[in-house]
């Protein structure tokens, strides 16, 4: 190569060319660049929309998101009152919170720029402190992009029309893979247990299934619930409704998990083998309980693990409470109570059946015999409908049937039968009803989706064929000859939204009466206390007020011995909030008697 | 009389190398004696803070491996995750993630034109190939929602589909590089200066390419025809039509050349993506990230970078987390055990001239 090349020294000359062209740049501050529609920005987030599950901050492994609380903002019902703050020093703006963020709430912006001197105003809490980003949401997460699991494995059940000849249990419960399967769409943000009356340790459970460890999910299930199969079958799961991942799917099923995970231990023995309690050495003081609901056998099992002489007062032959004669047995089957109850007796909890306190014993015998008393008495009568004719043959209680059929009992209700209610024990007696043949009406004063009673189980009455009318104030039961239930005469209802917000009111179209037919009318519309077995004394100590027994937070009575759960305490009335109340009052009973 | 040694300390902040680290050579007169190679001022330890992550928070540190072309390695943990899982991928998917590869493997190519440049006190050349390389930024910022750290390209497919009027944006993005490069050649491959500092520098024999385990451009600038994308093809590229361009002579020039080349088959792959890409899925969605499990055992996937061969090893125990990761990148190879054998011999002056020609990436020596 020679020394001077002409070629090689001009070519390069060609970048001269260069000059009259436009320049890509930009000049700065006088021009910003918009940034793409996709672009990961700052954050923005939806306050009203997030429910603080605290998503984004497991999965950013930057330490850039804490939860935290925002000063005159709680959130709204059911949700952490939380929410995210940003460590924009730490933020590698990867976006994975976005994509797990189970409300969709939280997105990225086109707003990248920021200067300041001051490193703590890198801490952002976005939505509070840029409501203009709203505007600029770019890059955001659609249930299609999302990394949450919206679909809900679905349960197994019998078909409508297999279901009414028998009571074999309707929903069959998931097999191992479906559990599985269900199990690994939970995210473990924990709402639910905030919202569970008894806090039952539930992604800790859900965890074990997911990972293959029933074992372990039993054992975490039994540290604060006894009864748990009933729960994994009946429960009213509140939990389900502030699920996160409920805001944009369907929610965990977390009460069909638990009822997987118990089931797996399929008699008492194994339930004992796998749960192996530690039961402490008995301490010679002794507790007595009346009434073996799921409140009082809560209270009995854990006292007796810490060493405490328990004795069950039942007036009943079997125990269970409410959820053994109220739950119809499609629902709860006998041999499942029967297990959860044989291995509570199994550790040392005493019942004696068929004693009712203030007729068999006294409760002043058992409040002298005992260090302290429990008293889980429930709800045993019901509501009338406080109509005329309502003192027909063939108009019954619905609770009373209930009872009376799982007991063993025949009823004759005859073909056309009218429930008067919208709750569980409605749904309850009609789909019961159903099964001995009969054709089935409920009537309720509000709209279907107003009913207090459990969704699956309204969806399960109507594909049994059970048909509901709504908006109906029944107001007359017409009564035959002999004095049997001919018809109910009922007003079509209107409804009127509640000023104050609550539930729009039923009132009722003067001149809509209606007349059906029926054999029998069976009415649902609440139980009430019997609290007769109270002596004087007692009755004035131990405070009673509207019906129900008033305690304070250890679930005390004013007389200080004496202490109270389930529906005859507590405004909820479900069995979960029974064995909260046992749980707490084991507690405190346990604190008192061991000072 | 023999002149008597000094040792000089290039970087771990010269402009000329190429990140983080240094080499301390000893010279005699001019010439280098010896040459050592000292890392260790940009060690994060992400191999060991994968074990901490679940599988899909381990996503996130990839592209920090290599900072101006992070795809591969983003692209080669998914196909590990993929074959130990045996999660299918959406045909769409994998030709998005060709586009992201060739489009990543230009963008890099010309910033690397930018520090080859640079090396020699060639300026303008940087200037314009860096200002061009904005565009293909521009193409993932649309794509991806970021310039540099795309984060795009995960276990399952990629995260969102092309935008509308994307692949008309991509193809006219093309047309106006490949306008370019007759520019380029002016300016630096037709440029004196150019030719006679990088012609017979930092020569590597074809024998000794072989014996270090060179790879990459490096390795074709040595004449041998080595490449993933052919030897092993992965994705789509079997169904691609490209060359892989070689060159004897095993200096800078050649490598350089070899670059330049590439440009032109890259673009050619990205025209035939465009106009291939069936429509449908673009991801197979994994479970909830938080349970997600890979089976025990291991895998390794291997993708062509722009400094050759990486590879992601992955072992899995079965539960949510990575046992073991293990990133195998061409850098550790190139910018160690080959930097401090082909320097000795060379020009003081040509020492960032010839780590340059090597691709060396720093980051990705430390992982």
């Amino acid at each position: 190569m020679s020394f001077f090349d002409l070629n090689g020294t001009l070519k390069p000359l060609t970048a001269l060319k260069q000059f009259g062209k436009t320049p890509h740049t930009i000049s700065y501050p006088k021009e910003s660049k918009e940034a793409a529609d996709r672009y990961r920005g700052f954050h923005y987030n939806d306050l009203d929309e997030c429910i603080g599950c605290g998503n984004c901050s497991t999965i950013c492994q930057n330490a850039a998101i804490d939860m935290i609380h925002i000063d005159g903002y709680d959130g709204k019902k059911g949700d952490s009152g939380l929410r995210p703050r940003i460590d924009n020093g730490r933020c590698c703006w990867c976006a994975l919170c976005v994509e797990v963020c189970p409300t969709g709430s939280l997105s990225l912006t086109k707003d990248y720029l920021y200067v300041s001197e001051d490193p703590d105003s890198f801490l952002w809490t976005p939505g509070k402190d840029n409501p203009e980003g709203e505007k600029q949401i770019s890059f955001f997460s659609t249930e299609e992009t999302s990394l949450n699991v919206f679909n809900r494995v679905p349960m197994p059940e019998l078909e409508g029309k297999d279901r009414v000849k028998s009571f074999a249990e309707v929903v069959l419960g998931y097999n191992e893979a479906e559990a599985r399967a269900e199990a690994s769409r939970c995210i473990s943000c924990g709402l639910c247990t905030e919202v569970c009356p008894e806090h039952m340790h539930i992604p800790e459970y859900i965890n074990a299934i997911a990972a293959g460890n029933d074992a372990d999910a039993v054992r975490i299930i039994y540290d604060n619930n006894p009864l748990p199969e009933m729960c994994g079958k009946v429960c009213t799961r509140r939990c389900e409704d502030v699920c996160a991942i409920a805001t944009r799917g369907e929610a965990l099923a977390i009460r069909w998990l638990k009822r997987y995970a118990t089931e797996t231990a399929a008699t008492a023995d194994i339930t004992r083998e796998i749960v192996n309690p530690e039961i402490k050495e008995a301490n010679g003081k002794t507790v007595g309980i009346i009434g073996a609901g799921p409140s009082g056998l809560t209270a009995a099992y854990y006292l007796a693990l810490r060493g405490y002489d328990v004795t069950i007062y039942e007036a009943s032959a079997k125990a269970g409470g409410a959820t053994m004669y109220g739950i119809p047995k499609y629902r709860l089957p006998i041999e499942s109570l029967d297990k959860q109850i044989d291995y509570i007796k199994s550790i040392g909890v005493k019942i004696n059946f068929n004693t009712k306190v203030g007729k068999d014993i006294s409760f002043k015998e058992i409040y002298d015999k005992f260090d302290a008393v429990f008293m889980g008495v429930g709800f045993p009568d019901a509501w009338s409908l406080g109509i005329d004719g309502e003192d027909a043959k063939g108009s019954m209680q619905a609770f009373r049937y209930l009872y009376m059929i799982n007991s063993g009992d025949k009823v004759d209700i005859g073909d056309k039968v009218i429930v008067v209610g919208g709750g569980n024990v409605a749904i309850d007696a009609a789909r019961v009803a159903r099964r001995f043949g009969a054709e089935v009406t409920i009537l309720y004063r509000r709209r279907v989706q107003d009913m207090p009673a459990d969704w699956e189980e309204i969806e399960g009455a109507e594909a049994e064929g059970v048909h509901i009318i709504p908006q109906g104030i029944p107001i007359k039961v017409h009564k035959d000859e002999k004095g049997r239930v001919k018809a109910i005469e009922y007003l079509k209802a209107k409804m009127v939204p509640d000023p104050k917000g609550g539930r729009p009111k039923p009132v009722a179209i003067e001149g809509s009466n209606t007349i059906i037919e029926a054999t029998s009318v069976m009415a649902a519309i609440g139980q009430m206390g019997d609290y007769s077995f109270l002596e004087k004394e007692f009755e004035d100590k131990i405070k009673i007020e509207r019906g129900r027994f008033i305690v304070n937070e250890k679930q005390q009575t004013g007389d200080p011995k004496v202490f109270a759960g389930g529906d005859a305490v507590n405004r909820t009335a479900d069995a979960i909030s029974a064995i909260a109340d046992g749980f707490r009052a084991c507690k405190a009973i346990d604190e008192m008697l061991s000072k | 009389m023999r002149e008597k040694a000094t040792t000089l300390y290039i970087g771990p902040q010269h402009p000329g190398i190429t990140g983080n680290m240094m080499v301390k050579v000893k010279v005699e007169g001019d010439t280098i004696v010896k040459a050592r190679t000292e890392v260790g001022y940009l060690h994060r330890a992400f191999e060991k803070l994968q074990e901490s992550r679940n599988w899909l928070q381990s996503f996130t540190l990839l592209c920090r491996f290599c900072v101006p072309e992070p795809d591969p390695v983003e692209e080669s943990y998914a196909r590990a995750v993929e074959l130990l899982e045996g999660r299918e991928v959406p045909e769409r998917a994998k030709y998005i993630r060709v586009l992201m590869l060739e489009l990543a493997r230009m963008g890099a190519y010309m910033l690397w034109f930018g520090g080859q440049n640079a090396s020699l006190g060639l300026y303008t050349m940087g200037q314009w190939s860096v200002g061009d390389r904005n565009y293909i930024l521009d193409l993932f910022e649309e794509l991806t929602g970021g310039r540099i750290y795309h984060m795009y390209i995960w276990p399952g497919g990629v995260r969102r589909d092309l935008p509308e009027g994307f692949a008309d944006k991509v193809l006219r993005t093309m047309d106006y590089l490949e306008k370019r490069l007759k520019d380029y050649d002016d300016l630096m491959f037709e440029n004196t200066i150019f030719q006679k500092r990088t012609q017979g520098v930092g020569v590597i024999s074809k024998e000794k390419a072989v014996e270090w385990g060179v790879v990459g451009p490096v390795l074709r600038g040595c004449g041998i025809k080595s490449d993933i994308r052919i030897d092993d093809p992965y994705e789509v590229y079997d169904k691609l039509d490209f060359i892989v361009p070689t060159h004897e002579g095993g200096d800078i020039w050649s490598r350089a050349l070899v670059r330049r080349q590439e440009i032109r088959q890259s673009i050619r792959i990205i025209r035939q993506v465009i106009e291939k890409m069936p429509s449908g899925e673009y991801y197979n969605r994994i479970p909830n990230p938080f349970k997600w499990t890979l089976p025990k055992g291991d895998a390794y996937a291997r993708t062509e970078s722009v400094r050759g061969e990486v590879g992601m090893y992955i072992v899995s125990d079965g539960s949510t987390h990575p046992r073991r990761t293990h990133f195998r990148g061409a850098a550790y190879v190139h910018g160690i055990t080959l930097l401090e054998n082909i320097l000795v011999g060379e020009n003081v002056a040509d020492v960032s001239a010839i780590m340059n020609s090597l691709g060396v990436c720093p980051p990705e020596i430390e992982r």
